[in-house]
């Protein structure tokens, strides 16, 4: 199939006056997960919240279209017919996001009856059924849990659970494991590659953790102050970074390239969205920026190039 | 927060406090008291003997082991006033279950030989046309004690869905909603109320006129309550399990009645059993101007007109004792919503 599952197109998002989010173009194609990586603040979670057509008071323009569906004009009632049967999302703490005054099962019957029309008896065995396919043991009896009875792992479990339930073809992974124990988040990441594969849904696993997203990605966009810096292939990003914004984030996680010496910093810190520098937004803290990065937006070409006026050489 | 450590926290409370278990205790007793009404009073609401105007209280004696009351005559005092004396002669006994009520006298060993009069049991004195207080009073609680709950419901419930909606949408429905509330607060309750109950007949059916009043009542008071929803729905919309109900497309007005909704009962609670003395008070007034339930139908408000002047009551001051259980009531809604909001809302301390 040519036509990728989803394709997002100049995607500019602003609150007020403030953009948050400037031109992003993003594709995905069936069966594949891409990783989208940057640090807090850059725009990931606004721009998945997007995809779901979630953004209150927010001013979105250019297109996302779904399996040759534009969304973005799309009525109240079609966005609901999206969201969870389409595209689904898990969400980050799992802590807070199941109502503390349902129980599990009732939790996933609101799914299955919003979007397979299941109701009581047979809800409630779809239900279990979903709970044994993300590896609760004991489903029946969980059903009737209360979120404050399960561990943190438990409920991640659950919410993927809820948003498999509607049998999307994309699911969207907002930072899924931060908020986990080191162990639980290995275990969470294999359950999502595992269900991907077996449903073959794609995926878009939004995170900061680039030792995460080496584990579930097939391709990788490092997203920097709202605009898409670079795109490719996972190995050949992490291994041959040419963004010098992508070289400064793996050169600071431990382990990753700096196995020897120290680890580096990116001088400076991310600037606010209302104080986006001109040009290229990460001229200030670049050390190759020249006098055009401070004028001219650097393109991003669609060959796998970054968009940068000085990119690194390949295998440098 | 769940059911079970809730209602484990409330029970917690009400050992810890004598006053909560005592309003508690005390609000039991005259729901009770006012739901069996037909059958602990000794005589029907409007149950008169002209020969017992403004009788004081009976007195009870004890003759042969069981308690008896003395007929009562009058005679007229220098200033035209009814003076009761008893009639020693005669002693009728107190019997349980007898006229298929509680208590009170026989109706066959009430009548004297004599002259065929009949003797009355007033254990709370009488008023002007000879009816039974204490019965009155039992009858009345049925009208005084429900209209707080009935018209609290109906505020709640109004309150729920404009504050729910409000909040929950924003936008114009919020400011469109919330001028609307404001308008209904800034009138001055009381003076609302009248005018609202003197723009309706007044010889209406008494079952009417106490929908009508209910109805009134919760009308101006839901205004109040819905601002307050309002706020709380606002803060939970961006909860992180409203979204992820929202992102999963289920109905916006199913995620307001199922997820965010259900988050302010625990503060309801405390509201409505705060606010029920507001309206129980607001019908005695009613009723005491006479605006409210008519005579022959009882309240406590209504009862408690015969009391408006300090003659009255330096006559007969058996005609305060609604006002009593008027207050007993009142401080006894208040004392529990504080043990409620102890219980619900550990933060709130003491």
């Amino acid at each position: 199939m040519t036509e990728p599952l989803l394709a997002v197109r100049d995607l500019s998002i602003r609150f007020g006056d403030t953009e948050v989010v400037d031109r992003l173009s993003l594709t995905i194609r069936r069966g594949e997960t891409l990783g989208l990586v940057g640090e807090s603040g850059c725009g990931k979670s606004v721009s998945s919240l997007s995809l779901l057509g979630l953004l209150h008071g927010a001013r979105v323009t250019g297109s996302i279209r779904l399996d040759g569906q534009e969304l973005t004009n799309l009525s109240p009632q079609g966005w609901r017919r999206v969201r969870g049967g389409k595209i689904a999302m898990v969400f980050q703490d799992p802590m807070t996001a199941l109502n503390p005054l349902l129980t599990v099962g009732r939790h996933l019957e609101e799914v299955l009856e919003t979007h397979k029309g299941l109701r009581g008896r047979e809800a409630q065995k779809f239900a279990a059924d979903w709970l044994e396919k993300v590896g609760i043991p004991d489903p029946v009896r969980r059903l009737e849990a209360y979120p404050h009875e399960l561990s943190g792992g438990m409920r991640q479990r659950v919410l993927i659970a809820m948003a498999l339930a509607g049998e999307p073809d994309l699911l969207v992974a907002d930072e899924p494991t931060t908020a986990l124990d080191v162990t639980i988040q290995a275990q969470i990441l294999d359950l999502l590659a595992n269900l991907r594969r077996e449903l073959s849904m794609s995926m878009l696993f939004v995170t900061h953790d680039l030792g995460v997203v080496e584990r579930v990605a097939d391709r990788l966009a490092v997203l920097y102050a709202g605009r898409l810096v670079e795109e490719g292939p996972v190995g050949e990003v992490l291994v041959r970074p040419r963004h010098p914004y992508t070289e400064g984030l793996l050169a600071s996680v431990p382990g990753f390239r700096a196995r020897t010496g120290r680890l580096r910093s990116i001088p400076g810190q991310v600037p606010s969205p209302s104080e986006w520098p001109s040009g290229c937004r990460f001229h200030p803290r670049c050390d190759r920026a020249g006098d055009i990065c401070r004028t001219t937006r650097p393109d991003l070409p669609p060959d796998g190039r970054p968009a940068c006026h000085f990119p690194l050489e390949a295998g440098s | 927060m769940s059911g079970t450590a809730t209602t484990s926290r409330f029970a917690l409370a009400l050992r810890g406090s004598l006053l909560a278990r005592l309003s508690l205790g005390t609000l039991a007793f005259l729901y009770l008291a006012a739901i069996l009404a037909g059958w602990i009073a000794p005589y029907g609401y409007d149950d008169e003997s002209r020969a017992h105007s403004w009788a004081p209280p009976s007195q009870l004696r004890w003759i042969q082991g069981r308690p008896c009351v003395h007929p009562v005559s009058f005679s007229f005092d220098e200033s035209a006033r009814r003076v009761y004396v008893e009639d020693t002669s005669r002693a009728i006994p107190v019997r349980l279950f007898v006229n298929g009520r509680l208590f009170g006298l026989d109706s066959l060993e009430a009548i004297s030989p004599q002259d065929g009069s009949s003797a009355r049991l007033y254990l709370l004195g009488a008023d002007a046309r000879g009816r039974d207080l204490l019965s009155r009073l039992l009858y009345g609680g049925r009208i005084s004690l429900s209209i707080g709950v009935v018209g609290v419901s109906i505020s709640t419930f109004i309150a729920l869905v404009v504050g729910g909606l409000a909040g929950f949408f924003g936008g114009w429905v919020d400011r469109s909603l919330m001028r609307v509330c404001e308008i209904f607060m800034l009138i001055p309750s009381f003076y609302l109320l009248m005018l609202l109950r003197a723009t309706l007949p007044l010889d209406w059916d008494s079952r009417v006129v106490y929908l009508s009043i209910v109805l009134i009542l919760s009308l101006i008071g839901w205004a109040g309550l819905a601002r307050v929803i309002r706020g709380l729905v606002q803060s939970l919309r961006s909860a992180d399990y409203i979204v992820a109900a929202r992102a999963l497309g289920v109905h916006p007005l199913v995620v307001l009645r199922r997820h965010a909704l259900p988050q302010t009962f625990g503060f309801l609670a405390i509201q409505a059993t705060l606010s029920i003395p507001g309206y129980i008070i607001a019908e005695s007034g009613l009723s005491l101007l006479g605006l409210g339930i008519q005579d022959p139908q009882t309240s406590w408000g209504n009862l408690l007109q015969e009391s408006m002047s300090i003659a009255e009551i330096h006559l007969h001051p058996w005609s305060l004792i609604p006002g009593l259980a008027l207050f007993l009531a009142v401080l006894s809604y208040n004392l529990a919503g504080d043990a409620l909001r102890d219980a619900l809302d550990p933060r709130g301390g003491r």
